[in-house]
């Protein structure tokens, strides 16, 4: 029975295979599960689902795969009856006209309507006039503000069904291509380091120390090695103030992110507005500048270049010269292409979702840095690519 | 491919936390999955919400005892297993005071190693699993699967007596290997809502008055609330933050500046600048 089940979360890209299948089937056996659909939603929960990230998909599934089930319960059907056997005389507000219109729904047919309703109803409602939800006008569900009596749903107190529990998707904000918290960017981020060994011989190497203890004749013969250390040097550029205001907040998470990522050996951010003219700035408030050669010459290829910024400018920025003496007389453009020159290892990230990467000035700089959008998903695409770049 | 699972020994060992743990019922059932299947628990969740401790409880609740195994970034899947002291045998071999022809004198068990050698059967923490190299977790693969391995230098196999029951927690500072996690019986602890945050607190701090916790609950959500903290809050600050306030006699809480202890529940620099900033007067007093 559990199999079709399996499918739809395949179908939701929730990784279960043979292995979950088999383990499922050994929890039933042993009647983990009670025998009930609330125990199934726990077991099947704790033995399919392998990151937090899938729980949402995981709740989907389940409401939208056991939702018939549900309703044709034994349960169900005895709390609808007891609700629609306390239903209240009609509120004094009514007009005649509606209570007419209540009156065309006896107890029979409100409850044949709503069984039938809650097998051809697929996902959680709220809002309308025919669905089992809430806050609407259908004769069935919640806080609605329909004209008359009808069968109120789920706000029995203590336990929630395993559907509605499910229906709650409590786990949204675990979803891996949602917008991301700084926990979460600096695991990204971590997947950037790389390690070496480099410096003091400080460390035992222990098996060359036996062989050379060995060589030796058994005189001890102590062998040291400069311990492993990270070699990942970050360069991260924001673009800040106008048309990035808006995601002034996620900026600066992936800003602490980085900051906090202890494991990079060196980590440089800068500044700019719109376009990367001839320098960069060291403060958000544009101060302390630095020119494009003087990054170059302190910094080589092995850099990785992040940059951060919706792309997004008047045409003219791109392709004019500022004036400023530092620009060498080069558009805009020229000075992006040569960052991404000097830096191999590099990507943008796209506050803005893609839906909105039409417009000329990101279609272009689209195609001088790899671009991805700033969520969990698109950072660790960004950060693959910049890994595999040599 | 799978391992006997055969006798249903511990059917009847069915989880029900502690007096000092308190679970949900979506915990009490992947702890029931993990024992009976006997398959490794993967714990995760926020810091502070209590994975460590689960151990504990289920080692209490099953009556059984506990070996912790704490994963740091240098552990080593083997040094779970055993230790072969090659340099303390090299050195005895110099001086000739021990017989140094017994190799088994200069194997230590490691945890792991440990559980399976028990003749009872143990509950084995592996501690922060994602604290370790990325393939920590691939190298353990075989091992916990068929809790069995091989003691090269003396040729020997050890093989779990009693199947310990095996909790693994993870910080998530690494994503595990799919075929690690294909394993595990995965249960993500979420952070408690106010009523069971509620008896959380009566379990660790049962003398406080009512409206003293209704109240500290109130400013610890709505810290929790507050977006533009680095880091939140979590459950074992709110304890430490009670016992302070206890312990200096405070009877009552709200949120402003002037709240004792702000230290015990804000741990970053910028988190407690926000905190002026929103809450109005200066730096507050580090407790």
């Amino acid at each position: 029975m559990f199999i079709p089940f399996l499918y739809e979360l395949r179908s939701r890209k929730v990784p279960v295979g043979a292995t979950e299948a088999v383990a499922l089937g050994q929890a039933l056996v042993q009647g983990l599960h009670d025998s009930s659909l609330e125990g199934f939603y726990f077991v099947s929960r704790a033995l399919l689902v392998h990151d937090e990230k899938h729980l949402d998909a995981f709740d989907q599934a389940f409401a939208k795969h056991f939702q018939g089930i549900e309703s044709s319960s034994m349960e169900i059907t005895q709390q609808l009856l007891e609700w629609v056997r306390d239903a209240k005389q009609p509120d004094r507000r009514l007009t005649p006209e509606e209570k007419a219109l209540l009156e065309q729904l006896d107890l029979e047919t409100l409850q044949k309507l709503f069984e039938q309703r809650m097998r051809e109803q697929k996902e959680r409602h709220d809002r309308g006039n025919t669905w089992i939800g809430t806050a609407g006008t259908s004769p069935f569900g919640n806080t609605g503000k329909a004209a008359r009596e009808g069968v109120k749903v789920g706000d029995a107190a203590g336990m929630k069904s395993a559907v509605q529990k499910a229906g709650e998707r409590a786990y949204k904000e675990y979803r891996d291509d949602l917008v991301l918290d700084v926990r979460q960017m600096q695991l990204a981020l971590r997947k950037l380091r790389a390690f070496a060994r480099e410096g003091a011989h400080d460390e035992l190497d222990l098996d060359k120390t036996i062989s050379e203890t060995a060589r030796n004749l058994g005189e001890l013969e102590v062998v040291t090695r400069p311990p492993r250390k990270s070699n990942t040097r970050v360069i991260l550029l924001m673009d800040v103030g106008g048309s990035m205001d808006p995601f002034a907040h996620l900026v600066s998470r992936l800003f602490t992110a980085a900051k906090k990522a202890t494991h990079f050996r060196e980590l440089r951010t800068y500044y700019f507005h719109n376009c990367v003219y001839g320098r960069l700035y060291k403060q958000a408030n544009f101060r302390e500048p630095i020119t494009l050669p003087q990054l170059f010459a302190e910094t080589d290829r092995r850099y990785k270049l992040v940059v951060v910024g919706d792309a997004l400018m008047a045409p003219w920025e791109l392709m004019s010269v500022s004036g400023w003496s530092d620009d060498e007389g080069l558009e805009g453009l020229v000075h992006l292409m040569r960052l991404r020159e000097h830096f191999p290892a590099s990507a943008w990230l796209n506050p803005e979702p893609p839906s909105s990467w039409w417009q000329t000035t990101v279609d272009v700089i689209r195609k001088v840095f790899p671009m991805y959008p700033l969520t969990l998903e698109g950072l660790g695409d960004a950060v693959g690519s910049i890994t595999k770049a040599r | 491919m799978k391992p006997a699972w055969g006798l249903v020994t511990l059917r009847a060992m069915r989880f029900k936390g502690t007096e000092s743990y308190l679970t949900s019922e979506s915990l009490r059932s992947a702890v029931d999955c993990a024992v009976a299947l006997q398959r490794p628990l993967l714990v995760k969740g926020e810091p502070g919400t209590g994975k460590t401790l689960l151990a504990e409880a289920i080692a209490a609740a099953l009556g059984l005892k506990l070996l912790t195994w704490n994963v740091k970034s240098t552990t080593k899947a083997q040094d779970g297993l055993y230790v072969y002291d090659a340099v303390q045998r090299l050195h005895d071999s110099r001086f000739n005071d021990k017989d140094v022809r017994d190799i088994r004198a200069y194997i230590r068990m490691g945890p792991l190693g440990e559980s399976f050698a028990a003749t009872e059967r143990r509950v084995l923490l592996i501690d922060e699993i994602d604290k370790a190299d990325l393939e920590f977790p691939n190298d353990l693969l075989h091992e916990i699967d068929r809790m069995r391995f091989r003691v090269i230098e003396t040729d020997e196999e050890v093989v779990a007596k009693q199947r310990p029951v095996v909790v693994i927690t993870s910080n998530n500072e690494k994503d595990l290997p799919d075929a690690f996690l294909r394993r595990c019986v995965f249960h993500f602890i979420e952070f408690p809502e106010r009523d069971l945050m509620q008896r959380i607190v009566h379990v660790h701090h049962p003398e406080l008055a009512d409206h003293m916790v209704d109240q500290a609950l109130g400013v610890f959500y709505e810290l929790r609330a507050f977006s533009r903290l680095r880091k939140r809050p979590s459950t074992s600050e709110l304890i430490d933050w009670l016992a302070a306030l206890k312990s200096a006699g405070i009877s009552s809480v709200k949120l402003d500046d002037q709240l004792p202890f702000i230290g015990a529940l804000l741990k970053r620099e910028q988190d407690l600048m926000a905190f002026a900033d929103q809450f109005g007067g200066k730096m507050p007093k580090r407790a």
